[in-house]
């Protein structure tokens, strides 16, 4: 585990996949209570609720339970692992949990919370820590703001120990406390900064009996763009959570995000892709689909960027709007070709180009046997795409 | 007067001699940018061909900028080398001329990297850093002009509107939106799309503000943070010049990342129709499509007596 190897002190626990192997964690960890949680990629884990995927039966209310004996850790590891767990920040979906930790109890005098991320505002590494731990820090931020403490790091000088102490008497921490969490967010800046964090929020932190500072629960984000100079990440994704066709449009260097509509829709720019799902809806569509071909998209790529969006068996039609800069409209127009003959394309598809070479885009468009609608500006196409599958239903 | 970046700014390349580089640099030439060379280390002493002429490479920024005194430089090095080569710009234009304008087009530098490198760059302050992760800035002139960046350059023209977007090919929809009106435009700058950049909205509202040639200004935001918020209520107080809005995202899911780095709801903040209601409060003519960007411009210009 990342903060164990970063030396933050943390409680005795075990990894596990099956029933047979949380007994087993039980037996192994020799503390009569222990904490049962399932491991997802998302928080407010202790408030969501089980459901059996299929049906959407409530299993159990909460994804983290403290066991009190070998027959409860049974129960609770057989109610989560395999079922749906849908949190505040899961979104209705849910996520099905396929990994469970077997943590050792300790002796708790007070949860605290306590997070570091990269803060917009300030454009630098924040740290906020709360003596309000548990499970509600969004509440927290959103009603009593003023119990939330922040330090902001200057990049460039590093954690200083002055701020180290002022957010720890902040919390009401002095002697042992004081200095075992000064010690602690060496280490978390540290890792931080060298494992590219995007953001690490330790909740609870808890102050033992004895005065220490030990991370009860942990949650790690990771900076995309620094993959590249972490090989170790591989290891760390669970990619059943992920959707296969958002991990493959990544791997042909397109940004695709699934959404619940009929409408896909194939842009060129982050910003010209969300404005195009934007005007779709404004029109009365839905779309199904955010994808970005990027600045230099060839005509391979356009192919793959079809075939992700056809996957979707809700799309009913498709809307391409290109606004060509470096990219020219023309080999737009033969890329939408060839994957509109290579995937046998049957719902209606909409094309607007603009910029770069527009009108030989547009002629070669025409002259295609497809069945292809051009149109001049965005709302145009959305009115058309809009309507084109509206005359299907 | 444009902002910034003056019609005739003399421009060096970082990372000219690759393939990015060196396409770009000749479309910028191409465009009529005063291009003065560029800087790529270990490649210095060679030259480069762009439309048909010799440019000088030199090693560092402090070689290319004390040869040739140039006001600014644009950054096409990879993700792994761009911060650096951020800061070694800043730390150039800051020892020998007091000032300079960066443009970083990269996309994908690592967040970390970006803190520390904007962290440097604050502190010199006479050094303008514009991106990453961005089209670039363009002054159109009457014929040529400064083109730095990706942006297409025959889709603008010179004018009195000014441009500031957090995206690339929304603010070439803008730019075609104003020419749809018959209106041209002072400057275009994109601020970028990625959690920590170098100039901000406000930053750009404020130039335009005071610049002349500026007479109206379009402002694109996206979804994630609250620049645009903190931008529309600093425009409420200090600017009087119209300003036409549009946010991106609308329909973007919570939680999930939209493209750009930085374009992701959180924590349930940073939501469009957030966006949308502080432009509105701060007395901001919002279109709710791009593509009538230029309907409500001209209603902005002539509400303000300006046609």
């Amino acid at each position: 585990m990342l903060l164990r190897d970063a030396g933050v002190p943390v409680l005795e626990g075990v990894h596990c996949t099956t029933v047979d192997e949380a007994l087993n964690a039980y037996d192994a960890l020799g503390s009569k209570v222990v904490a049962v949680k399932s491991q997802i990629h998302a928080g407010g884990r202790g408030k969501g609720t089980m459901y059996t995927p299929g049906t959407k039966d409530v299993v159990m209310e909460g994804g983290v339970k403290i066991a009190f004996s070998k027959d409860e850790v049974k129960t609770y590891a057989s109610n989560i692992l395999g079922n749906l767990l849908v949190t505040i920040q899961t979104g209705g979906e849910g996520k099905i949990v396929n990994n469970l930790y077997i943590e050792a109890g300790c002796d708790i005098a007070h949860e605290y919370y306590l997070a570091l991320l990269v803060d917009r505002d300030t454009k630098s590494v924040l740290i906020m820590a709360s003596t309000e731990g548990g499970m509600d820090i969004e509440e927290v931020a959103e009603h009593t703001p003023e119990l939330i403490h922040k330090v902001v790091v200057d990049a460039n000088i590093g954690l200083l120990g002055f701020q180290k102490r002022d957010l720890g008497m902040a919390l009401g921490l002095s002697g042992a406390s004081l200095k075992s969490f000064g010690k602690m967010l060496s280490s978390m800046y540290t890792m931080f900064c060298a494992e590219d964090c995007a953001m690490v929020e330790i909740n609870p932190l808890v102050r033992t009996g004895a005065d220490e500072m030990v991370a009860l629960d942990a949650k790690v984000s990771f900076d995309e763009n620094a993959e590249f100079r972490h090989k170790n990440w591989d290891d760390l994704r669970d990619l059943s959570e992920e959707e296969d066709t958002e991990i493959r449009a990544k791997e042909t260097g397109l940004s695709y995000v699934k959404l619940d509509g009929n409408i896909g829709c194939l842009v060129n720019g982050a910003g010209l892709a969300m404005a195009t799902m934007d005007v779709i809806k404004l029109y009365g569509g839905e779309p199904a689909n955010f994808l970005d071909v990027g600045g230099g998209a060839n005509e391979e790529q356009v192919k793959t960027a079809f075939s992700i969006i056809l996957e979707d068996q809700n799309v009913k039609g498709i809307l391409v709007n290109i606004f060509g800069g470096i990219m020219r409209c023309d080999i737009i127009a033969r890329g939408v070709i060839a994957a509109t003959e290579a995937l046998s394309l049957e719902v209606p598809l909409v094309v607007r180009l603009a910029g770069t070479n527009v009108d030989e885009g547009k002629a070669i468009l025409a002259s295609s046997t497809l069945n292809i609608h051009p149109a001049d500006d965005l709302a145009e196409g959305a009115q058309k795409i809009v309507a084109l599958i509206g005359g299907e239903q | 007067m444009a902002i910034w970046i003056e019609e005739d700014a003399k421009v060096l390349v970082q990372g000219i001699t690759g393939k990015q580089g060196m396409f770009h640099a000749d479309k910028m030439v191409e465009y009529g940018t005063q291009i003065v060379g560029g800087c790529t280390p270990g490649k210095g002493g060679q030259t480069v061909e762009l439309q048909g002429k010799q440019f000088p490479v030199w090693h560092s920024m402090t070689e290319a900028i004390t040869a040739t005194d140039a006001d600014a430089t644009v950054i096409y090095v990879p993700p792994p080398f761009a911060a650096e080569a951020i800061m070694e710009a800043a730390d150039a234009f800051d020892s020998l001329k007091g000032e300079g304008v960066i443009v970083c087009i990269t996309e994908g530098i690592p967040t970390l990297d970006m803190v520390k490198a904007v962290a440097y760059v604050d502190n010199r302050p006479g050094v303008r850093l514009i991106g990453p992760n961005c089209p670039g800035i363009i002054t159109p002139g009457a014929s040529g002009g400064a083109k730095i960046g990706i942006m297409p350059g025959h889709i603008h023209a010179k004018g009195r509107i000014g441009i500031v977007s957090k995206s690339g090919t929304l603010t070439y929809e803008a730019v075609a939106q104003t020419m749809s009106i018959d209106e041209g435009q002072s400057t275009c700058v994109g601020i970028g799309g990625d959690p920590v950049n170098g100039t901000g909205f406000i930053e750009c509202l404020a130039a335009f503000e005071h610049d002349s040639q500026t007479e109206a200004i379009i402002m694109i935001g996206e979804i994630g943070g609250n620049a645009e918020q903190e931008a529309a209520a600093w425009a409420a107080d200090n600017v009087t010049k119209p300003i036409v809005g549009f946010v991106a995202g609308a329909t973007a899911p919570p939680g999930k990342r939209m493209g750009h780095a930085g374009a992701i709801i959180s924590g349930g903040k940073g939501t469009a129709e957030e966006k949308f209601a502080a432009f509105r409060a701060a007395g901001i003519a919002c279109a709710m499509d791009p593509s009538e960007l230029g309907k409500v411009l001209l209603e902005s210009l002539k509400t303000a007596g300006l046609r």
